[in-house]
């Protein structure tokens, strides 16, 4: 089948039949590694809609859907550049779905001649129920490849139909999703305005969405989607396109419409919610540190989580009553100094060994540095003080005169943590536009030009790992306050990983990426110990999260929320090409004194970034 | 004009047994240009990678009005008084333009965390000056680098205007030496000759006394009271332009020796 040199493809026949066969093999390995996760099986007792369709068969049915989709609009034909749609792209999305299908109804079988729970704990009886529909292995082999052959067929009709179509079909699918995933939160803020009955309405007693408020919801986000069609893209595109002070004025009252809803919002909410907020502020003022210092001053940190578990335990001493050595018991406010105190100097003793060091080294040397700290806090050693494996328990509240801020209220965490929060993002903020912001820059840039330029590297690194500190050891104060007690386990590896991939998928450098950041993963997925909205992805979050940055790293490594430098950075071609086809006036070589119109960007940015550590002779 | 600026005194780098620079001597007077010249491999930049601390030497005494810097952080050497270029230019590429020349005021100013959180009189006082200061430096390169570029991501600049710009990073970190490694490179003539002024321009108006590295030999012509010639690490000669461009030894470096005269 040499299809490589056919000129001009005529029939269906000359599709590029690997493709094809490529998108089907990968859609059934999806389909077949989401069942030997254990995804489908666990996730079927939560119902979508009531009775009809259960969460665990949402993610098999939306695989062949999505790939479908995907391969409809990427398998080109050779040769073709720009392919009408139609016939075609059914064929494709059609095939793929039976050839994952067919996959699956193969891994049916083998689930069901040989036994290899050993190795694969998903490799149940259970998990055979559920593909088969407790209906036997014919049954469920035919159905199999007759659902994913259908809904590959859709989803590659996704591709074909006009956008408004399709535009409208997959608001409301992912709408209806949303609105059923999120039962918990949605219900918890019905509630809290007195909108019991819209609740009730929606949502069926055992949980899901019920028949006819499905119809009538998803008539609503269609009707929605179709009458604001455009206008969200006109409004961000809008946004990009302003200049200076236009656009500082827009980012100001966005800001400002977050801060005031960060403040309202917990009023009406729930405890589970605001609980929830709670967990996502007190992970956001770890990634506002980390921020600063991975995002501005470039040392990748990946023990982190040091600084946070001396935060924690520095108030655990000075305020509780069952701190096995020194219990001073002193209030909140008054640790605050002693917390900065400690961070600080942690911050300069697992800084100062480890600061020459550049990019990977520093990233190991850290994560020891992490781990050291946690095995310190457990050793048998340290144990007359700090408890060991016990920890640290009998933490009080935090007394503010008019009200106490502890773990059963947890509105009133979020309220304590918000205005760390809000610390913590004036001094990125201040700090970026300052003579040390400055530095850190240009240390990220090219630390051996900086240091010739006169920036004495070793103190500025120092510099940013102190404050990064101090707002790590905020955030576990305020934790130590809230949960009540402080232990090794609270402090795992885990915790730095999860605050850098907030921070990575987020928008590195980015203060509004590092919020959504932490309230897409922290607040959706949950956090290393703490649930999130998907409580059944419990099992899963790691998994998530581990998919997530891949993704992201491959499809858009500056973040969901990048900051514009970041995003020049990583796109400098196309920035000059933007800026090149907009007119901008850009640098160009050959331009004269009087003549300024020069529109050319004229130097791959390539020779620049070649520059390198050694050749330096000529 | 007597004044000793920098004294080298038996200078020697060895990397891995082979010798980058051996027993050179040199004084550079306040106010002087000077110019290093020198075949591929000479030793050039490792020179200048000496005296701004970014390597250290074997042996020799680098002296900078008469104290040592032998052994001293290159942002010390920076704060001491030298400056300098780099031959592959060598900017904060993702940096704007005026970010570039203001991150270059580090080792002249002071704010820290405290200023910036709380923003001081001070604080603000100082980044106010850092930006002037900023201005006035890129203003010395005409309208090239002001105006709308100074918002610019520096590597969106040309590569002529990169060059400009490594020097005007240099010029405000405020030195008394400026270090230049070939200024010209991949320059047009039209701007070779105007940055051949600006290089003058560099000592009459601003102070500075200048060692450029240099193979564009008008410039080194027109600009320089004294040129030195390096060859495999060794000096082999020095004086004024002419004297130097027509003895013996420096064209058999540069060009090998006459066929009649090789026995």
């Amino acid at each position: 089948m040499n299809l490589r040199t056919a000129s001009i493809p005529a029939s269906p026949v000359d599709q590029d039949w690997r493709h094809v066969a490529r998108w089907g093999v990968i859609c059934g390995l999806v389909l077949v590694g989401l069942c030997l996760v254990g995804m489908p099986v666990e996730l079927d007792k939560r119902a979508i809609i009531e009775r009809y369709l259960s969460l665990g068969y949402v993610f098999v049915l939306i695989v062949p859907i999505i790939m479908g989709y995907v391969s409809a609009t990427l398998v080109r034909l050779e040769g073709v550049e720009n392919r009408q749609q139609g016939a075609f792209d059914l064929v494709t999305g059609f095939v793929v779905g039976l050839i994952g299908g067919g996959l699956l109804s193969l891994f049916m079988v083998a689930l069901d001649s040989w036994n290899l729970r050993d190795p694969l704990v998903n490799w149940s009886p259970k998990l055979f129920r559920f593909l088969t529909y407790e209906n036997g292995m014919g049954f469920g082999a035919v159905a199999w490849l007759s659902t994913c052959a259908v809904l590959g067929l859709i989803g590659a009709s996704l591709h074909v139909v006009p956008a408004l179509v399709r535009r409208a079909v997959s608001f409301t699918v992912l709408g209806l999703l949303f609105l059923s995933i999120l039962e918990g939160a949605i219900d918890d803020l019905l509630e809290g305005f007195g909108l019991e009955s819209l609740a009730d309405w929606i949502y069926a007693k055992k949980g899901g969405l019920t028949p006819t408020s499905t119809i009538v919801v998803g008539l609503v986000i269609a009707v929605v989607s179709l009458v604001t069609r455009g206008q969200v893209k006109a409004a961000t595109t809008r946004y990009r396109e302003m200049e200076g002070a236009e656009r500082q004025k827009a980012s100001m009252l966005l800001f400002v419409v977050v801060a005031a809803l960060c403040v309202v919002l917990p009023i009406f909410l729930g405890k589970i919610m605001n609980e929830l907020l709670a967990n996502v502020g007190i992970f956001l003022l770890l990634a506002l540190g980390l921020n600063i210092v991975v995002g501005l001053a470039g040392l990748l940190d990946l023990g982190y989580v040091a600084f946070f578990a001396v935060g924690g335990y520095t108030t655990a001493v000075l305020t509780s009553p069952n701190s096995p050595w020194f219990a001073p018991e002193l209030h909140f406010s008054v640790t605050l100094v002693f917390v900065v105190l400690a961070a600080a100097l942690t911050g300069l003793l697992i800084g100062a060994p480890v600061i020459r060091m550049r990019g990977d080294y520093l990233a190991i040397v850290t994560l020891g540095f992490g781990e050291i700290i946690r095995l310190l806090f457990m050793s048998d050693w340290l144990g007359p003080y700090f408890g060991g494996a016990q920890g640290i328990t009998n933490i009080p509240g935090v007394d503010l005169g008019f009200a106490t801020v502890k773990g059963t209220d947890p509105r009133s965490v979020f309220y304590l943590v918000l205005v760390f929060c809000a610390i913590a993002i004036y001094t990125s903020w201040r700090l970026q536009a300052s003579r040390l912001g400055r530095a850190w820059m240009a240390i990220r840039e090219d630390e051996q030009v900086a240091e010739a330029m006169g920036i004495n590297t070793v103190n500025a690194k120092l510099m940013a790992f102190v404050v990064g500190a101090v707002l790590a050891s905020f955030s576990g104060a305020v934790l130590a306050a809230k949960v009540g007690s402080v232990f090794p386990t609270s402090f795992m590896i885990l915790v730095s990983i999860i605050i850098l991939v907030v921070v990575i998928v987020g928008g590195m450098g980015n203060i509004a990426g590092v919020m959504v950041g932490s309230f897409v993963l922290i607040g959706v997925l949950g956090g290393p110990k703490q649930p999130g909205l998907l409580q059944e992805f419990q099992n899963f979050k790691l998994l998530i999260y581990g998919i997530l940055l891949v993704f992201m790293m491959l499809k858009r490594p500056e973040g969901l929320v990048p900051s514009a430098r970041r995003t020049r950075e990583l796109h400098q071609e196309e920035f000059l090409q933007d800026a090149w086809i907009k007119g901008d006036k850009l640098d160009s070589d050959d331009e004269d004194d009087e003549d300024d119109g020069g529109a050319e960007p004229s130097v791959a940015p390539a020779a620049m970034s070649g520059g390198g550590e050694g050749g330096e002779e000529e | 004009m007597s004044d000793r600026l920098l004294e080298i005194r038996n200078l020697k780098v060895t990397f891995g047994g082979l010798d980058a620079l051996s027993g050179l001597d040199f004084d550079v007077d306040e106010g002087e240009i000077v110019s290093v010249i020198g075949p591929n491999g000479a030793g050039k930049t490792t020179f200048f990678n000496l005296i701004s601390g970014l390597v250290a030497p074997t042996e020799g005494e680098i002296l900078f009005e008469g104290d040592s810097i032998v052994g001293l952080d290159p942002s010390i050497v920076t704060s001491l008084g030298i400056a300098r270029t780099f031959q592959n230019v060598r900017l904060f590429p993702n940096m704007t333009i005026l970010e570039n020349v203001m991150v270059a005021q580090h080792c002249r100013t002071s704010q820290l965390v405290f200023g910036a959180l709380m923003q001081t009189k001070a604080f603000k006082q100082e980044e106010r000056e850092i930006r002037e200061r900023a201005e006035e430096v890129l203003g010395f390169f005409g309208h090239r680098l002001v105006g709308y570029r100074m918002d610019q991501p520096a590597f969106a600049l040309s590569y002529a205007n990169r060059r400009r710009l490594e020097i005007a990073r240099a010029m405000a970190t405020q030195p008394r030496l400026l270090l230049l490694d070939e200024p010209v490179a991949g320059m047009n003539p039209m701007e070779t000759a105007e940055l051949t002024a600006l290089i003058g321009r560099l000592r009459t108006e601003w102070g500075f006394t200048i060692i450029m590295i240099e193979h564009d030999m008008k410039v080194v012509r027109d600009v320089s009271d004294r040129v030195v010639v390096l060859d495999h690490g060794v000096p082999i000669a020095q004086g004024s332009y002419d004297e130097v461009s027509t003895n013996p030894d420096v064209v058999e470096a540069y060009l090998g020796r006459p066929v009649e005269a090789k026995r």
